[in-house]
């Protein structure tokens, strides 16, 4: 290679470090959207406010994250949306108010969690079902299991306990509150770039890419992928106890989160298909979201209109990243 | 049909060129057909037979060159600009829909119609006429493809080259991958179709069937043009000679001092299954046991069952004298071993991760991400400078993405290695590197076990030859060999 | 005569058709006794009109997504078309029996025009038809919400006779749906374009090669499937006598899905069939049925669709065949079945 090549190549890399690859794009329009709340609205950044916005923003973050595990290796998970209503119902009923119940629901909806997780990952890997119709079957059947156990509508009460997570925070001075949901959700980023760098994570990120070269390798393609979807399903749980907290329990809890977690992630410019994309992107695609919802709130648009607007940006980022298959290719090499 | 003249060309191809990505594959090469003739096209994997076919057939265009129908000059931007000029390809790989029938793949994007609707009953009819022309009455139009059988999954590609009138039709390896009595047929097939005056590219390596089918043989070597002759004017010896014959370069590294021949590290007695059988091969640490053979004779077989895809499903694997049962990749690294894959890019690479990503892939999957530290060592030994170690791998030039490769494999210390067309598609400097390499891990201990199909490269570095001819093994050289031999182990010209 | 296999099996000689209408079989006789034993009778006029009208509906829809699943491409915004163009058909026609060509028009056209988009979508920006399609039923169901905040619009009564008359026990809009399956049928088996979504759905490459141009055929059929959405559109405002955005939510998107895939057409595309689709949508209707007999309660219905969707998936998606046949050299058996590719790639367009 020539020097010039290594050079640029070198200065490619170190861009690609920071910014993950293809997501500059992200960080380039989570500025300029907060740019534009600025314009609209300054009071949004005192620290107050701030804090508001990272309490309502907390749980996509930890859902983009757990949708850019299962992304990264290739697959796609629905089955969030509807695993985070049926947490949060579950829990209610379970808890039914009491306080000394808070701690054993979480365990159970913890179980659960994993429980769910591993099925889909298990028909996906084992049964060989598309990831895609996988989920979408365990959205239903979530959908319909917890109805059916309580009967139509949300049971029960969530506990002050429970709440705590989602609801409330430290006091402090000049925050006026530090919301526990905020270091929750650092800590779920944090963990989540430090997988990507163990041999976990690096294996994870290779499956998606080339899962021959991956399976060549060594790596148990199946275990992975299944581990990724346990990991989606718990962090979803964990969203879903933010939620129940921020949002109370309600029959539509959850609904549509699946679409809007897959947003975020594919607006931080994680490829589907797997292979490219870091954690950090998925995050800032998520905060981006949120942005944006706030941004429509500014402009006094219906929250109706938020479908469409997600619609619109699913649809333009999926094809924007496969710009380049479009051009043609050149043919292989004898 | 009327019979035309023998003398009658219908294709003149002249000076064809062809380059991809800089390197050039064919030079300059010469080829015409003649009416009725079966003419065969030879040469050793690599040698530019597939590229002059897939120039032919439309699939690539020429860099430079002519090629000329009937002594018109023709050009083919697309397979089905030359199909229906009349030269139709039969690939290896189908081009069929297996779920949709014979009649209705023959006429697939031209389906007859009648007031607007597609005209099923002439369809099939017309499938019919041709397969009844063909002598094959008990193929029916209306079965569909995926229950026919290799041979007549080609009789249907035949019968879509004659629906177009083809007049020239290439066959790529036409009997690889049929059994003995499917073979018959296709001479009958073949045989009708000279007769009708069409001409016939014939791509083999089995000199039997060349030389009972073909009236002229062309030869190509390096992508360049060696011989046009007819076959009553050669035997197979002089063929065979045509293909490999070079002189002996002194371009492979000798030997280290002090690299002897220990243990047989890697024993597999009795091996078999679907593709191979009887396979008997020792590897021993400090030797390198070249694999040679044609394509498709069962070579990266051995390679895949060793790392559990397509497993021995007969024989005893043994590794340092345990016996070993390979069942995954990760249970033959576990067991030292090492692969490194034919095609780098689909089997060896992640390539839109860095390089110190790749570099560690194994080491991640199976040993849990120990050992790493050996990495920057490994790859600046390999002259690959780890400060590039972010770099996607898809940057790099084929060759130091065969540096990735290897590295990658190095850095699990393995007992044996398997290298599958090691120096395919890389520079000369880098093929350097990899035989010096390869040299330094046969002093070092390792047991070298390397497939290839340049023969240069198998006479150059090899201590033994094992040639593989159709799932089993047709025998064994010592180092020194030449060429020929080798050659005429592989393409069974022996027993020819 | 050597360019034979060895005997297929059993099941594949019955062809996946005849085992759907097997099946259905099956499902009426478990179903009429269970209905029996509650004393009812499962083929009474009243049941059978029940029946029958369950399946109009999502016959309808199953149709128009058996070509886009044929070409190996899919429509998650049906639910949606199918909501949008019961609320334009409705307030179009706003009651006036003169309106009712106005109306009908009306929705073939948006219908249209959404299947253009879809279809565009998938074969020129190489977008994920999931992804596609998923994005296009959001954009539908924000504009709904925003632009319809209840039902809307009046369907005069001359119309509402397509919801709701019948011929002795055989529903009009079932009779209508039969036509429109027939129609269909002639399509796929008589028109180049049915014969070349097949070849698109079994091999992008295969067909291109051929000269075919896949992404007219994709576009044609997403077009046919969101017109088909909208005709069950028009039946449902028929039916209530008003536009309804409601119909969204209930999940016609994904029973149309499950019955192409009941009904034996792959969800790679490339095999399979209307008549088929029939089948797995009238074993759907009598599940129905039989279910609201016996008082299940419906959210069970939901969790065995999601069930039965993906055994479905998971049974049929198994018959994949490579397209190199490879046979053994060595050892005694049948050619070797190749590993099962995933049904529909992600993020890759609707060509692989």
């Amino acid at each position: 290679m020539t020097a010039t090549a290594t050079r640029t190549a070198g200065a490619r890399a170190v861009a690609g470090r920071l910014f993950g690859g293809g997501s500059a794009t992200v960080f380039a329009l989570l500025a300029l959207v907060f740019v534009a709340i600025l314009f609209l609205n300054p009071s949004f950044f005192e620290p107050p406010s701030l804090m508001a916005f990272a309490k309502k923003a907390a749980p996509l973050v930890i859902l983009a994250v757990g949708q850019y595990l299962v992304i990264v290796c290739g697959e796609l998970d629905l089955s969030v949306g509807s695993l985070v209503g049926a947490q949060v119902v579950i829990a209610a009923a379970l808890i039914d108010g009491e306080e000394s119940r808070t701690v054993p629901v979480l365990l159970v909806m913890l179980a659960f969690g994993v429980l769910v997780g591993l099925v889909n990952g298990l028909v996906v890997t084992v049964l060989k079902v598309h990831s895609l119709i996988a989920t979408l079957g365990m959205m239903l059947v979530l959908y319909g299991a917890i109805r059916l156990w309580t009967g139509g509508a949300p049971t029960g009460a969530l506990s002050d306990g429970f709440r705590q997570v989602g609801r409330e925070g430290i006091d402090m001075p000049v925050l006026r509150q530090l919301p526990w949901a905020l270091p929750v959700a650092v800590v779920v980023v944090v963990a989540g770039v430090a997988l990507m760098r163990k041999p976990f994570g690096r294996t994870l990120i290779t499956t998606g890419d080339n899962e021959r070269a991956a399976a060549f390798a060594g790596v148990r393609v199946w275990r992975v992928r299944t581990v990724a979807f346990v990991l989606s399903s718990v962090l979803a749980t964990l969203a879903g106890v933010l939620i129940g907290g921020y949002a109370g329990v309600t029959a539509q809890v959850g609904e549509g989160l699946e679409f809007t977690a897959i947003t975020a992630v594919v607006l931080g410019g994680v490829v589907l298909g797997g292979g490219r994309g870091t954690v950090l992107a998925a995050m800032a695609g998520a905060l981006t979201v949120e942005a944006l919802f706030t941004l429509f709130n500014q402009l006094s648009l219906p929250s109706t209109v938020r479908p469409t607007v997600q619609g619109v940006i699913i649809i333009a980022a999926v094809a924007w990243a496969a710009r380049e298959r479009r051009r043609p290719f050149l043919p292989p090499q004898s | 049909m009327a019979v035309a003249p023998l003398t009658d060309t219908v294709l003149r191809m002249h000076g064809i060129e062809k380059s991809f990505l800089g390197v050039r594959v064919l030079h300059g090469v010469d080829l015409d057909l003649r009416a009725g003739e079966v003419h065969a096209l030879m040469g050793e994997n690599g040698a530019g037979k597939s590229t002059l076919m897939k120039v032919l057939a439309g699939v690539y265009q020429a860099d430079a060159g002519s090629i000329e129908l009937d002594g018109r000059p023709v050009a083919f931007a697309h397979p089905l600009e030359a199909q229906q000029a009349g030269v139709s390809t039969v690939f290896q790989e189908f081009n069929l829909l297996p779920e949709r029938t014979i009649a209705e793949n023959v006429f697939l994007g031209r389906e007859p119609r009648r007031r607007g609707m597609v005209d099923a009953d002439r369809m099939n009819a017309d499938t019919a006429a041709l397969l009844d022309g063909l002598g094959l009455d008990s193929l029916t139009p209306d079965r569909r493809v995926r229950t026919l059988s290799v041979a007549g999954q080609q009789i249907v590609e035949i019968v879509k080259a004659l629906s177009y009138d083809a007049r020239i039709i290439s066959m790529d390896e036409p009997t690889a991958a049929l059994a003995d009595e499917e073979v018959e047929l296709l001479y009958r097939l073949v045989g009708t179709l000279r007769d009708r005056g069409v001409a016939i590219l014939y791509v083999s390596h089995r000199l039997k069937e060349i030389f009972d089918l073909a009236d002229r043989v062309t030869v190509l070597k390096d992508g360049a043009l060696v011989d046009t002759v007819a076959i009553g004017e050669i035997t197979s010896d002089e063929l065979v000679r045509k293909m490999v014959g070079r002189p002996i370069t002194s371009f492979f590294p000798d030997k280290l001092g002090g690299t002897t021949a220990g243990d047989v590290r890697l024993r597999i007695a009795g091996g078999g299954n679907d593709q191979l059988d009887g396979i008997d091969l020792e590897v021993r640490a400090g030797e390198i046991t070249a694999l040679a053979g044609l394509q498709g004779s069962g070579r990266t077989e051995i390679a895949h069952a060793l790392f559990g895809v397509a497993r021995f499903t007969r024989g005893v694997v043994e590794l340092d004298g345990r016996p070993v049962r390979l069942r995954s990749a990760r249970e033959a690294v576990r067991a030292g071993l090492a692969l490194v894959t034919e095609d780098r890019k689909a089997e060896g690479l992640a390539l839109n991760q860095s390089v110190a990503a790749n570099a560690r892939l194994v080491l991640d999957a199976v040993l849990g991400g120990r050992g790493t530290k050996r990495i920057p060592g490994i790859l600046s030994s390999l002259e690959l400078s780890s400060r590039g170690g972010d770099q996607e791998v898809r940057f790099l030039s084929g060759g130091n993405q065969q540096k990735v490769v290897l590295a990658k494999w190095l850095a699990t210390d393995p007992a044996v290695m398997v290298l599958d067309e090691p120096t395919r598609g890389i520079d000369v400097g880098a093929k350097q590197k990899v035989y010096t390499l390869m040299r330094e891990l046969s002093a070092w201990g390792v047991a070298i076990l390397m497939i290839s199909s340049e023969l240069q490269e198998v006479i150059g570095m090899a201590d033994r030859v094992v040639v593989l001819r159709d799932g089993r093994i047709a025998g064994e050289l010592p180092a020194g060999s030449d060429e020929e031999s080798v050659m005429a182990l592989a393409t069974g010209q022996e027993t020819a | 005569m050597t360019a034979t296999t060895t005997r297929p099996r059993l099941s594949r000689r019955l062809g996946s058709t005849e085992l759907v209408y097997a099946a259905l079989l099956g499902v009426l006789a478990i179903g009429a006794v269970l209905v029996a034993v509650r004393g009812g009778n499962l083929f009474g006029t009243a049941n059978l009109v029940d029946m029958l009208t369950r399946s109009s509906l999502l016959g309808f829809v199953a149709l128009g997504q058996t070509f886009v699943i044929l070409c190996g491409s899919l429509d998650l915004s049906v639910g949606y078309v199918m909501a949008l163009c019961s609320l334009i058909g409705a307030t179009t026609m706003a009651g006036d029996p003169a309106k009712v060509p106005l109306g009908i028009a009306a929705v073939l056209v948006v219908a249209a025009g959404i299947g253009l988009l879809n279809g565009l979508i998938v074969s020129v920006l190489k977008v994920n038809p999931f992804i596609a399609t998923l994005g296009m039923g959001l954009v539908i169901k924000g504009y709904l919400d925003t632009t319809y905040k209840g039902p809307a619009g009046e369907v005069p009564s001359s119309f509402q006779q397509f919801g709701y008359s019948r011929i002795g026990f055989l529903p009009v809009s079932t009779a209508v749906m039969l036509v429109a399956v027939v129609l269909g049928i002639l399509y796929l088996r008589r028109t180049r374009t049915g014969y070349h979504m097949f070849a698109v759905g079994g091999s992008a490459e295969v067909a291109r090669l051929s000269g075919i141009r896949t992404g007219r055929v994709v576009v044609m059929a997403h077009v046919l499937c969101a017109v088909a959405a909208g005709v069950a559109g028009l039946l449902v405002a028929a039916r209530f006598g008003t536009g309804s955005a409601l119909v969204y939510s209930s999940g016609y998107d994904l029973d149309s899905i499950a019955a192409v895939v009941l009904g034996g057409t792959l969800l790679m595309g490339g095999r399979g069939g209307i008549a088929g689709t029939l089948g797995g949508v009238l074993i759907l209707a009598v599940l129905d049925t039989v279910f609201n007999i016996l008082q299940v309660d419906p959210f069970f219905k939901d969790v065995l669709r999601g069930v039965v969707i993906i055994a479905a998936v998971a049974i049929y998606a198994r018959r994949q065949i490579d397209r190199k046949a490879s046979r053994p050299r060595f050892g005694n058996g049948p050619p070797p079945e190749p590993a099962p590719d995933p049904p529909v790639p992600v993020g890759q367009g609707a060509d692989r």
